[in-house]
């Protein structure tokens, strides 16, 4: 069987568009030395990345928690893929505005979209729009550096913060706010963040879910570690627990031990947490609640902002992941000056030419084969939805690489007209006044941002600003 | 100075996704994931976090004879195999396994991800 490797290698192209919320599954494109069952393309394809902004991994830089330095060690195998000759990043470039999806069908012949959720879903309650009340996302990209979220300056001037949503995003948050600073200190945590959170008034964060126990999102490494948190102590309600124990007890082991470890936790005494240890001034807490719905953001007496959200509490229908949230009618208001809605990430339309369903939020595809558009593929969270942690979405990025494959096997994907790649793309942003920034572009951002963190202890200090980004490159 | 003879080292075989044996050696107390990083093992995203249990991308299936003797698995170990993919009785994250002596010659499976179970589904469609 003949490939295309001859005259014109194949070239495929995997965009990573979106940052912060996308971001998370990028170059699991097909490894350089790929093993998949099709050897007469090894070495045969090549890749190229496009990216929104000019730095690189997404997710990894914009979402994952600055005091989970571990996890952003998947950046090497990034890297080690993009330094491949096969593979090449080009950052700074929009699709959908610099160079459109159809254009790179032109000079691609696959085409990836793995440009994730960059937007939130909306509460669609009154007062949500209120100061003080922030999406979870803009507050996650403004303490990770992202751009576009800067200049957020968030009031943490209230006692009281109360985050809606139980997956680990919300626990993410409650950490960073109720964190002694010394341990915040020595992360890529942005400077100004860490300014506004050494006067943060905050010492109490409510994580309000509309169903149960059972239900919660969040997994058990990232309750252990609010459960330990230095200077803070959990405030579970035992009652919410009520049978729970033999509830769980066939249920399968992740389960399990993540509704032991919460029971554990709200049976236990409380401790007297050591404040002056921990470096806080008073000790801080923090709860779970459930079984409530926001339906009211309520604004303070001149309306100027946000002072509390009325609930509605419900009952559950159904079991499991599957149960409903009911509201019973009766209500219940909670007193709060900070309001952060954790509720999901959301995807959005790229480009006319690209398939959109709105209702689930999702390119629609079957197996990464985007419906109705031979040569376009998706993978990540366009592909599934906004949910999982990075082996999710690497064995999804699998699967969709896995289709790219076949259909080259297969030849239902067409490689024998030569494709230019790179070299019609890039005629097309020039005659747009686009200028890419190379890997090597981000390799002299990345020193820039490392030695300004040396100085202060950190492993780098995220520069936020894409103009200087760019004027360290020389662009 | 050390000097490694060929006694010293201990014989992993790794059976791969595809159905390959891939044999590699190790020293006593090399992690699994040492094995596969040092021997340069083709094994598609394994150990992402490189050994700091931030992930589950190093699990692994062991033979029931060697699963039973293997030391006892942390809180913090199974908080993250529990994420993994087609998790077995005899499974455990490669990275937190060292080798010792009586693991000669022992085989490991590296478990299905799912573009393999999707695989396997089409392959038996064909038969």
């Amino acid at each position: 069987m003949q490939i295309c490797g001859i005259s014109q290698p194949p070239a495929l192209y995997f965009p990573q568009l979106q940052t912060n919320v996308a971001g998370l599954l990028w170059p699991f494109c097909p490894h350089p030395d790929c093993d998949f069952p099709l050897p007469q393309h090894h070495g045969g394809a090549l890749v190229d990345i496009y990216e929104k902004l000019p730095v690189p991994f997404g997710l990894v830089r914009f979402g994952v928690a600055p005091d989970h330095p571990e996890v952003k060690n998947v950046t090497n195998t990034f890297t080690q893929t993009v330094r491949s000759e096969r593979c090449a990043y080009y950052g700074n470039v929009t699709v959908g505005r610099d160079v459109t999806v159809p254009e790179l069908q032109q000079a691609y012949h696959a085409v990836v979209l793995s440009y994730g959720a960059e937007d939130n879903r909306v509460l669609g309650i009154p007062g949500e729009n209120l100061p003080g009340v922030y999406t979870a996302r803009a507050f996650v990209g403004w303490y990770n550096g992202l751009p576009e979220n800067r200049d957020l300056k968030p009031d943490l001037s209230c006692e009281t913060a109360l985050i809606l949503g139980h997956g680990n995003v919300a626990l993410d948050i409650a950490r960073i706010l109720l964190s002694p600073l010394q341990l915040l200190r020595k992360t890529d945590i942005t400077d100004s963040s860490l300014a506004a959170l050494a006067c943060s008034k905050v010492k109490r964060v409510w994580l309000v879910g509309r169903r149960g126990p059972l239900q919660v999102a969040f997994t058990i490494k990232e309750l252990r570690e609010m459960i330990n948190l230095p200077g803070a102590r959990p405030v579970l309600d035992p009652a919410d627990f009520t049978g729970l124990e033999s509830a769980v007890k066939d249920a399968p082991r992740p389960r399990k031990r993540l509704t032991e470890l919460m029971i554990k936790t709200a049976l236990e005494k409380p401790v007297e947490v050591q404040a002056a240890a921990a470096g806080a001034a008073a000790p801080r807490e923090w709860g779970l609640k459930f079984q409530r719905s926001p339906q009211e953001v309520l604004p303070s007496a001149d309306g100027r902002r946000a002072r509390g959200v009325r609930l509605a509490l419900t009952c559950l229908e159904g079991s499991g992941d599957s149960a409903k949230a009911i509201p019973t009618g009766a209500v219940e208001e909670l007193e709060c000056g900070l309001v952060l809605s954790s509720i999901g990430y959301r995807s959005l339309p790229l480009d006319p030419a690209v398939p959109f369903d709105s209702q689930r939020g999702v390119i629609p595809n079957s197996s990464g084969r985007v419906q109705g558009v031979p040569g376009l593929y998706c993978s990540g969270w366009v592909k599934r939805g906004p949910t999982g942690v990075i082996i999710t979405t690497m064995n999804d990025s699998f699967d969709t690489a896995q289709s790219v494959l076949e259909d080259l096997q297969g030849g239902v994907l067409d490689i024998s007209p030569c494709r230019e790649g790179f070299r019609l793309v890039e005629s097309i942003l020039r005659s747009r006044g686009v200028r890419p920034v190379s890997f090597s572009d981000w390799e002299k951002i990345d020193a820039a941002e490392v030695a300004r963190g040396k100085a202060a202890g950190k492993p780098r200090e995220k520069i936020v600003d894409p103009e200087e980004m760019l004027q360290i490159i020389g662009h | 100075h050390a000097h490694f003879c060929s006694e010293d080292k201990i014989t992993v075989h790794f059976i791969n996704r595809d159905g390959d044996k891939l044999t590699a050696k190790g020293k006593p107390g090399d992690s699994l994931l040492d094995v596969v990083v040092d021997n340069n093992l083709d094994i598609d995203g394994f150990g992402a976090c490189e050994g700091t249990l931030a992930c589950s991308t190093c699990h692994l299936i062991f033979e029931d004879h060697i699963f039973e003797k293997l030391d006892a698995i942390t809180d913090e170990e199974m908080d993250m195999l529990d994420l993994a993919y087609g998790l077995t009785e005899t499974s455990r994250l490669g990275c937190q396994i060292c080798l010792k002596k009586s693991m000669n010659d022992m085989t490991v499976r590296v478990p299905e991800t799912v573009a393999d179970a999707r695989q396997s589904v089409d392959m038996s469609k064909n038969s």
